[in-house]
């Protein structure tokens, strides 16, 4: 389980996490929600020790990040940003076995191979895994970075808007994966998301977070209700239940 | 006050021929210098471009090095056309690299400008080395007011239209900056408003070079100070960056000539001096 | 070709420049020729390994191809150095300061130059890269205006003194300072060869390093930190080559596909020999010494920048 408590970022004099506290589930994909500016990504990179919290601390499994050496850290919990533009001439596989460097420091065992094998078939991207990265579209490269952090084979994942410029075919895909590394390999998996109803069709816990605080911590079902989103993002929604999933309509929606 | 009107004749030949001309080389050097500043970052859409930090310099030099060569007896009016060509040229070119050229961090954008300046001086310093005056070619890198006189500095108004240029089309410079589909959407001319700012700065950068010698830095943090302190409005601020632009050169000098008086510290040393440290404190600033 | 191919002629090209270098028109004198072209030929493998490598590894920690160690000033601060001690000496210089003690106060004065500026970029909290190149890029500007001015206003006859410091020559090597420097390199290449893995992640850049669980700030403080010692050696023993570092970082880049930092040093490192080998033959053979080799290698060294900037597709 991963474990927040009393979090504070300041950003000059902009507050941008203000004193948070939570936990996140294990087993389970957790979304986080809220208007541009909320802190989402703030606080998934705290998390992740890309950025150091002005206050607060943060646990993996009850022991605080700061006493975890990075290198056994990151054969625990892994980040994915959303700026992913490399400049360098590598084959899926290549980039894929980055993700076995906690491990192998380079040099790659018969199980490093196996476990990159594992991983590419896990995101379905055998047919490409000789390709170039800088010869990809967007959503193949956004899945083989997806596919390096499951060579890295972590109990958490953490995501920030894995979407980001996806078509909607590549958005699902991408979505499916993280599906399956949770319900087929027991993974946790966090992620920013902006588009609701992804959040709504694959997430099992939904965090909505505005002006640095955590307004909603529930089920997805919960937190995705007319009343709540509307609190959050400030428009209206229209909750439509299909196949007991929640799907949200913002379009067109007459007041 | 009194001491102005009661100079004798001597005190008054220097007051036309050196101190009147000095002043008013200073005066516009300076407004020149930055507002040529300004142009470029208005047209680059980057606050760390310059003179100084796209080669502009070093391409001036380059042009008054081969006038010399070529044309041992060169004239101010020669050296000053082929700096402006070789400065036009660079400059074009530098844009040229921007525009073509994703960068991923604005910071490059002024890296890429001096590696291209410090290109221009090999090139300089081949040719300066194979004729022996390298030590005479440093000599032009720095400004050095003291030998501005009258009969000499005349090219230095050429200034003042590119300054009354910028002030025309200083808010089509900034829509250009912004991009070539941008500028089209708005039915501006991408190409002739480039070429129109580069040639005004061109200008400016190689007359200032020619009359008075390279000063670096008072292009960059100029037009970074006033904007600073009074925000990016474009009417407004042209003036006080021209303004400012003339007192800060100004002061320099006064500073430069009084420090270690009778001898004079050259003016390009002073302004690298204090807009070095000025400029270290905006990024320090940044940085925070 | 096949990479293998590659290195082959790599290598023969290295073996016959070499060997050209050695041999090509020695005259009757053996005896004098040889050992003076073999202390030469030390000294510019030297600084070709050094310049390599370090502009190799600050290229990858600034993930950019077109920037090399000397944008941080380092060769400003040394041609400053040595022109105060000229301007203060006169052509007295090098009775009152021996070649040894320059190279020793050249290089500590290289290395508190890069210390300085670490601590002022690193040492705030938020630790930015780009800040600590533009940082040095703005000292190493106004220690260059400092040294211009000192050279304007210095004898035209000491000048020629601080010229032989500015243009890069292998003509007159102290034989104890290439072993001084010598050692040095070694000790740094075995020192950095334990790190060369890590290169091959943080070139992924910082978040992917930091989530691949290096200590990214750790890394980098260390590369920073041979790369300042390995400037500073080679320049300190032969002056300063500004644009060698890009042109056979790239060269390395657009000839042989590897990305992994172990074999890409080497193939470097063998480039850059080349190219020094060339250039210097060239100056000696060809140019008969009216010109300079590192006044060659900038010259096409910067050409070849150009043609990168123009060229290239992808973001820098």
């Amino acid at each position: 389980m991963i474990r927040f408590e009393q979090i504070t970022k300041t950003y000059g004099k902009r507050l941008v996490l203000d004193n948070i506290s939570c936990s996140l589930p294990k087993g389970k994909i957790t979304s986080l929600i809220g208007p541009n500016g909320a802190g989402k990504s703030t606080l998934l990179s705290t998390i992740s020790r890309l950025l150091d919290a002005d206050q607060g601390k943060i646990y993996l499994d009850d022991i605080c990040l700061d006493d975890y050496k990075s290198e056994d850290l990151a054969k625990r919990l892994s980040i994915l940003r959303q700026s992913n533009h490399i400049d360098l001439r590598l084959t899926v596989r290549d980039l894929v076995a980055f993700g076995r460097f906690p491990y192998s420091k380079g040099r790659l065992t018969a199980e490093d191979q196996a476990q990159i094998d594992k991983a590419i078939h896990f995101a379905q991207l055998e047919d490409m895994a000789h390709s170039y990265i800088d010869e990809l579209s967007g959503g193949q490269r956004q899945r083989a970075f997806i596919a390096m952090i499951i060579a890295q084979d972590t109990d958490y994942i953490l995501l920030d808007e894995p979407l980001n410029n996806l078509d909607m075919k590549h958005a699902v895909l991408v979505m499916k994966t993280l599906r399956r590394l949770v319900d087929e390999l027991g993974k946790t998996v966090v992620i920013v998301i902006h588009e609701i109803n992804f959040a709504s069709q694959y997430s099992d816990y939904i965090i909505a977070m505005k002006d640095g605080k955590i307004v909603y911590n529930d089920e997805t079902d919960q937190v995705v209700q007319a009343h709540t989103l509307k609190e959050v993002f400030g428009i209206d929604f229209d909750i439509i239940s299909k196949n007991g999933k929640n799907i949200c309509n913002y379009f067109n929606i007459e007041t | 006050m009194r001491d102005v009107f009661a100079m004798n004749s001597d005190q008054l030949l220097v007051f036309t021929i050196a101190r009147i001309p000095r002043a008013i080389a200073l005066v516009l050097t300076g407004a020149g210098l930055s507002v040529a500043g300004f142009i470029m970052q208005q047209l680059s859409q980057n606050k760390f471009v310059s003179p100084t930090t796209a080669g502009s310099l070093e391409a001036a030099k380059m042009g008054i090095l081969f006038s010399i060569l070529l044309i041992p007896q060169a004239s101010m009016g020669i050296k000053s056309l082929a700096a402006l060509l070789f400065t036009l040229a660079a400059n074009l070119l530098f844009m040229l690299m921007v525009r073509r050229v994703r960068f991923r961090s604005s910071v490059f954008i002024p890296l890429v400008g001096i590696m291209f300046g410090n290109i221009l001086a090999a090139v300089s310093t081949f040719f300066a080395f194979k004729h022996g005056i390298v030590q005479n070619v440093q000599e032009w890198m720095i400004g050095d007011f003291s030998s501005v006189l009258q009969g000499q500095y005349e090219s230095i108004y050429l200034i003042l239209p590119a300054v009354v240029l910028a002030y025309i089309y200083a808010d089509q410079f900034t829509i250009v900056g912004m991009g070539a589909s941008f500028a089209k959407n708005l039915g501006i001319s991408y190409t002739a408003i480039v070429n129109l700012g580069l040639f005004a700065v061109s200008l400016t950068v190689s007359v200032s070079v020619v009359t008075a010698g390279a000063i670096p830095f008072l292009g960059l943090i100029v037009p970074n100070m006033v904007s600073m302190m009074m925000g990016d409005n474009l009417r407004r601020t042209l003036p006080m960056t021209a303004l400012a632009g003339s007192i800060f050169l100004l002061f320099c000098d006064i500073l430069g000539r009084t420090i270690i008086f009778p001898y004079e510290i050259p003016i390009g040393l002073m302004v690298g001096v204090i807009g070095g440290i000025i400029f270290l404190f905006l990024i320090l600033r940044r940085n925070r | 070709m096949k990479q293998q191919n590659k290195i082959i002629v790599l290598v023969l090209l290295m073996g016959t420049i070499i060997a050209l270098f050695m041999l090509y028109n020695t005259g009757p004198n053996l005896d004098y020729v040889i050992p003076r072209r073999a202390v030469r030929l030390a000294t510019i493998l030297l600084v070709g390994v050094s310049v390599a490598y370090s502009s190799l590894i600050f290229q990858t920690i600034t993930n950019n191809k077109i920037l090399t160690p000397a944008i941080m000033g380092y060769e400003s601060v040394f041609i400053l150095f040595q022109t105060v001690i000229v301007f203060i000496y006169g052509d007295k210089t090098f009775q009152v300061i021996t070649h040894q003690d320059n190279f020793f106060y050249a290089v500590l004065l290289m290395m508190a130059f890069s210390f300085l500026m670490y601590i002022l970029i690193f040492g705030k909290s938020k630790q930015n890269i780009y800040h600590l190149l533009l940082l040095g890029l703005v000292l190493g500007a106004l220690f260059q205006t400092f040294g211009q001015f000192l050279q304007i206003v210095i004898d035209p006859n000491e000048f020629s003194v601080i010229q032989g410091f500015m243009f890069v020559s292998f003509n007159k090597i102290n034989t104890d300072l290439l072993l001084i420097a010598g050692a040095t390199l070694l000790g740094a290449l075995l020192f950095g060869q334990r790190y060369l893995k890590y290169l091959d992640v943080i070139a992924l850049g910082r978040e992917h390093a930091v989530n691949l669980g290096l200590n990214y700030n750790k890394l980098v403080k260390i590369y920073m930190l041979l790369i300042s010692l390995l400037v500073s050696v080679s320049t300190a023993l032969v002056g300063p080559v500004t644009f060698l570092g890009i042109l056979v970082t790239n060269l390395t880049y657009e000839l042989f596909q590897t990305r992994k930092h172990h074999y890409m040093v080497w193939l470097c490192s063998g480039i850059a020999c080349v190219a020094l080998l060339l250039g210097q033959f060239l100056v000696e053979h060809i140019f008969n010494f009216s010109t300079t080799v590192s006044i060659v290698v900038n010259f096409v060294g910067g050409l070849y920048f150009m043609y990168l900037m123009l060229k290239t597709r992808k973001a820098i």
